[in-house]
């Protein structure tokens, strides 16, 4: 049955609380903590930044956390401006990309957390593998039967407004990770993110194997655990929601057989 | 332990290749169960409490009993459904789900099945 409590191994302990600096600006930020290779329990350690000399985001405070007082503190970054998708992490409760997160957005002390129900690789690092392993399912790219033309594969202005809303997606997991029937059966259930990819290329007018890829999906796990729960749309940080385009699949689904 | 990459660990047996009939017709009996639950709980209602012979009176009228008999089956073909669907998601060891996935269908046809004859039995007495 459902697993309802934590792992021994697992259960978070309160871990280090690093000086608090002078000034008047300075926030408490809580961040959860744990090493592969010291055989410790999780814990959540404490640091206090001061936002003066910080950036606005929530990211500006990670990274000057790990140059000025933590070097440990391991997370992803990269592109620092929402269009890469690694900084994803649970900030204040809910899914999202530190570096568009605005601290002015948070009330009282930041807790930061990594993507919920992913195994963790350390600090806030999940493993993605299965994760991008069922993105890569969906057969995210252009199917075509028909000779490759000329010059290019042809899309109307409106065939192309239909591919709005999907083909933002970066890809960061917050989605899936939010989301209850993932947490409970992500290893067949292939979650908001992969079928939001899907559904990106069954409508793209110019694909050629939306037949197959409507077989492919439909299937109680891969597709049907979603129950419109909507924590994806709720907590895409890129305005997306994958909630809809999971129902459109079932509609599309329901036109092959009435 | 099992060296299998990640993309057939993703695979597993491959797509079921249904799905869309139950989500269909879950739809259309949760439709269907609207107005039959309207129809059967006022009659119902009125004759609750009024004792044996009213409720006997109540299903022996042709109507009453006919939709009686269609609440009762739509509502536990419905239970079965939403059952099964809880079932898959909250029990993932294969033996206890299969055996609750068997007991749901069975139990749900067999409950069926006595409220009709039940039903039926009152009807066709008068």
């Amino acid at each position: 049955m459902v697993q309802l409590t934590l792992p021994k191994n697992s259960k978070i302990r309160t871990g280090k609380t690093w000086p608090r600096p002078e000034g008047q600006n300075v926030r408490k930020f809580q961040i959860y903590r744990w090493n592969p290779d010291d055989g410790e329990n999780p814990r959540v350690d404490t640091y206090f930044v001061d936002m003066d000399s910080c950036g606005p985001m929530v990211l500006d405070a990670l990274i000057k956390i790990k140059n000025e007082i933590d070097p440990t503190l391991t997370f992803r970054r990269s592109c620092r401006e929402g269009i890469c998708g690694s900084c994803a992490m649970n900030i204040d409760g809910a899914n999202t990309l530190a570096c568009i997160l605005g601290m002015d957005e948070i009330v009282d002390d930041v807790k930061i957390y990594p993507l919920p129900h992913m195994p963790v690789i350390k600090d806030l690092i999940p493993d993605l593998t299965h994760f991008y392993a069922q993105h890569a399912s969906i057969m995210p790219w252009l199917e075509t039967k028909t000779n490759r033309p000329a010059k290019e594969w042809r899309q109307s202005v409106d065939d192309r407004e239909k591919l709005d809303g999907l083909y933002e997606c970066v890809m960061c997991a917050c989605c899936s990770t939010s989301c209850p029937s993932y947490w409970w059966n992500g290893d067949r259930y292939l979650g908001p993110a992969a079928l939001l990819h899907a559904y990106r290329w069954i409508i793209d007018s110019r694909d050629e194997a939306t037949g197959e890829r409507l077989n492919e999906l439909e299937d109680p796990f891969k597709l049907y655990r979603c129950h419109t729960i909507m924590n994806c749309a709720k907590t895409c940080p890129k305005g997306l929601n994958p909630a809809k385009a999971i129902a459109e699949i079932k509609k599309l689904m329901v036109e092959r057989v009435v | 332990m099992r060296y299998l990459t990640d993309r057939n660990r993703v695979q597993g047996l491959g797509s079921a290749h249904q799905g869309v009939h139950h989500w269909w017709m879950q739809r259309l009996s949760s439709l269907a169960l609207l107005p039959l639950t309207v129809a059967f709980i006022f009659p119902f209602g009125q004759a609750l409490g009024q004792g044996h012979a009213a409720v006997v009176a109540l299903y022996q009228h042709w109507g009453h009993a006919f939709v009686a008999a269609l609440f009762i089956t739509v509502g536990f073909w419905h239970l079965a459904q939403g059952l099964q669907v809880v079932i898959e998601d909250y029990v993932p060891a294969k033996a206890p789900r299969t055996v609750l996935l068997v007991l749901n269908t069975l139990g749900n046809w067999l409950f069926a099945a006595a409220g009709i004859f039940a039903v039926a039995k009152i009807a066709f007495s008068a």
